[in-house]
């Protein structure tokens, strides 16, 4: 089969570039450890309080080392838990020093949900049977929005909280 | 086999059919369903911009989610679909022929469909489905929306295997030559998917139906999402590719040019449907269940398409500056000025090519492992796939409809219409960079996709978000009026038109070109590398999924309101 010569080149550098990204990509992946969200750890879909970190009382923020912390989140249709203040309130808000090391774990007790900290690369689906979790430093201070991000209901766009990063 | 192909072999396969009445027929219905299903999807989306500008709340109880499956499943599924079957038919009917009985069997195809489409818009009319197109478990809906489903795949197979018996009947009678090019394009197309709309199908009879009918308790929900996205990624090439007939096989003609390599076509088609379907986890990156080393293996598979999408942009700039020296053009770039600017059947496919630069570009974030993370399940991904299907591909299909619809009816494209086409690509482009612009960059910044207006308890990042929804519904406005238009031209062009003979153009190739590797029938070989491939990225990581599965899922019918 007969290609152009202009193609060839054209051709060339396409792949070559492609072959140089894909590196890149992999390199980033399995020796810098940025694979995106895969543990498989999986969990009872309809008792995930079986699970020692999504008993209620180990809800929200909990604070492991100087700098470091756990966030156990429970979704359900249309709501996260995310356990209660010492005046037995709904957590709402969750705020961390900057620069924590966080890690997120998330189940949910019913359907598919999303949990996206918006802006930032926190963004993992939750789907019934597994934990997902992402461990992650947060950098920059500011106010983020955490989203339902896969629809889950009718009430799915009512489906929010937020986390503080203050200096 | 190769003594006779020496011989015999013509240069072009070339022989344009003349198109029956009652075929014509055929394939209008087809195309018919098509066309109305954009006025009715493309009114679901001008509800859905409203909503979320935050100006407009739906009337009669009416549920954004609703509307969103309807939009959804009407122009993801049901206006593609028809339209596609309908333009492949023409395809085959122009260049290959189609017997009285297959044509028969085509409309049990077309009623097929009909019924399964309407028993699912019966079901989400009523609410008892506003589950989205993907029908993610463990949302129930109603067991009569995926049997609807079903029919509508039941009967696109039927129409798939009417095409490949067509081509069997042609190579009997026209032995040792090579099929016609858009016969074959067809051909990869149709067997795409069919093998691809497998896992869907698999998915929603043994694992939907009964759970839904509540035979089966529970669900696998994991690897009901990853049979969908088998499917769901070559469904998107399942749109591509009848576009990329018209670009390879036919612009070159309305241009007044030739085929730059028939070869090269038919290699570009054949790498699609190598690579098209092994890729489904790039969908399903941010999943916890599914291994990263089998993720990022589906994500090199995936990124192949690129050496294709490549061979393609080189093929259409050559097609256009060759045809272009060839009537005068000077200089570097004169032969730009060349292009029939004024013609709708090369304008509106232009605009979609130029489109899928952006589109192409934004799927290799979307597809890039690590950094699919930043994106996911945002607004940005709707963005995404509103330049490329919502754009490269229906500014495509309009452009194929300018000629194939007047053709069908005995009418002429008059150059009023014409003009008006030129109106509605422009509307159109406008319309969808300000949408799709503002969807990208709303994306970026972290709002999510598939949800009605929010405030999200008024956080600053979402009062920023707010004003880029307003934006959406300038553009999507813009959108409706060219949706407007289109069924408008549709109309004209199908009852209204003058009387005449509308050219269906075929490009030929060039007379001294080379001839095209007999290889290229060789069909066992091209379905026995795609069945290895899928095999290769699916076996163990699946095997996997169901070995360390959880328990499955009860159905869930209260979040979407049943």
């Amino acid at each position: 089969m007969h290609l152009h010569k202009y193609e060839k080149i054209w051709l060339l550098f396409g792949i070559g570039s492609l072959v140089v990204f894909l590196f890149v990509v992999g390199y980033g992946a399995f020796w810098q450890g940025t694979h995106p969200q895969s543990h498989g750890v999986t969990i009872d879909p309809n008792n995930i309080e079986s699970n020692e970190a999504f008993k209620p009382e180990n809800l929200g923020l909990t604070k492991v080392d100087e700098d470091e912390y756990i966030i156990n989140i429970a979704a359900s249709a249309f709501y996260y838990d995310l356990g209660k203040d010492e005046e037995g309130n709904s957590v709402r808000t969750i705020r961390i020093p900057k620069g924590s090391k966080v890690l997120w774990q998330a189940a949910t007790k019913d359907v598919i949900h999303g949990f996206h900290v918006a802006g930032t690369n926190v963004n993992m689906m939750v789907e019934p049977g597994y934990v997902s979790s992402l461990e992650t430093i947060m950098d920059n201070p500011g106010t983020y929005t955490i989203v339902c991000n896969e629809y889950c209901g009718i009430g799915h766009h009512m489906m929010y909280a937020t986390v503080e990063v203050y200096e | 086999m190769q003594l006779a192909k020496n011989e015999s072999q013509p240069k072009t396969s070339l022989q344009a059919l003349p198109i029956s009445k009652p075929e014509s027929r055929l394939y209008m219905s087809y195309i018919s369903v098509a066309f109305i299903s954009l006025l009715i999807g493309g009114l679901m989306g001008l509800l859905q911009v409203l909503v979320r500008s935050g100006k407009f709340t739906l009337p009669a109880g009416i549920d954004y989610y609703q509307v969103l499956t309807v939009h959804g499943v009407i122009l993801g599924l049901v206006l593609t679909t028809y339209f596609i079957i309908g333009f492949h038919f023409s395809l085959m009917g122009k260049t290959v022929g189609i017997s009285i009985k297959q044509r028969k069997i085509a409309w049990i195809a077309f009623w097929i469909m009909v019924v399964g489409t309407v028993m699912t818009a019966v079901t989400i009319l009523y609410g008892e489905a506003s589950v989205l197109y993907t029908f993610y478990a463990p949302l129930r809906a109603h067991p009569v929306f995926y049997i609807g489903l079903a029919l509508v795949i039941v009967g696109s197979w039927i129409a798939g295997f009417v095409n490949w018996h067509q081509l069997k009947v042609w190579k009997k009678a026209h032995p040792g030559e090579k099929s016609p090019l858009l016969a074959f394009m067809v051909t990869i197309n149709t067997a795409m998917w069919f093998i691809c709309s497998l896992g869907v199908a698999v998915a929603v009879l043994v694992q939907f139906i009964p759970w839904s009918l509540g035979y089966a308790e529970t669900i696998n929900v994991l690897l009901s999402r990853t049979l969908f996205w088998y499917f769901g990624h070559p469904l998107v090439y399942f749109w591509l590719l009848p576009a990329y007939m018209a670009w390879y096989a036919i612009i070159p003609k309305i241009i007044g040019g030739k085929i730059f390599s028939d070869s090269l076509a038919r290699l570009s088609f054949v790498l699609f449907l190598f690579f098209s379907i092994p890729v489904g986890f790039h969908h399903q990156l941010t999943e916890p269940g599914i291994d990263p080393t089998w993720k990022f293996i589906q994500v090199v598979l995936t990124f192949m398409v690129i050496i294709p999408s490549l061979m393609t942009a080189f093929s259409m700039f050559a097609t256009f500056e060759i045809t272009g020296r060839r009537k005068g053009a000077k200089g570097l770039f004169g032969w730009f000025k060349k292009l029939p600017w004024k013609d709708v059947r090369f304008l509106a496919p232009f605009i979609g090519m130029l489109a899928f630069i952006p589109g192409g570009a934004g799927g290799i974030i979307n597809a890039s492992h690590q950094m699919n993370a930043l994106i996911h399940n945002t607004i940005w991904v709707t963005g995404h796939f509103h330049l490329t299907v919502a754009t490269t591909v229906m500014l495509t299909f309009f452009g194929i409809s300018y000629w194939l619809i007047p053709h069908l009816r005995g009418r002429k494209l008059t150059p009023q219409i014409n003009r008006l086409g030129i109106i509605q690509a422009i509307v159109w482009t406008v319309g969808m960079t300000i949408m799709s612009g503002a969807m990208h960059i709303q994306g970026l910044l972290g709002a999510p996709r598939r949800s009605s207006y929010s405030e999200y308890g008024g956080g600053e990042q979402v009062s920023e978000w707010i004003g880029y929804q307003l934006a959406q519904a300038v553009g999507g406005t813009i959108l409706f009026i060219g949706i407007l238009l289109m069924v408008y031209i549709f109309i004209k062009l199908t009852f209204f038109a003058p009387k005449g003979e509308e050219e269906f153009p075929i490009a030929e190739e060039e007379d001294d070109a080379e001839e095209t590797p007999a290889w290229f029938e060789n069909w066992k070989l091209w379905i026995g590398i795609t069945v290895a491939l899928i095999l290769a990225a699916y076996t163990v990581p699946v095997i996997d999924i169901v070995q360390h599965s959880p328990l499955g899922s009860v159905p869930f019918d209260f979040p979407i309101g049943r």
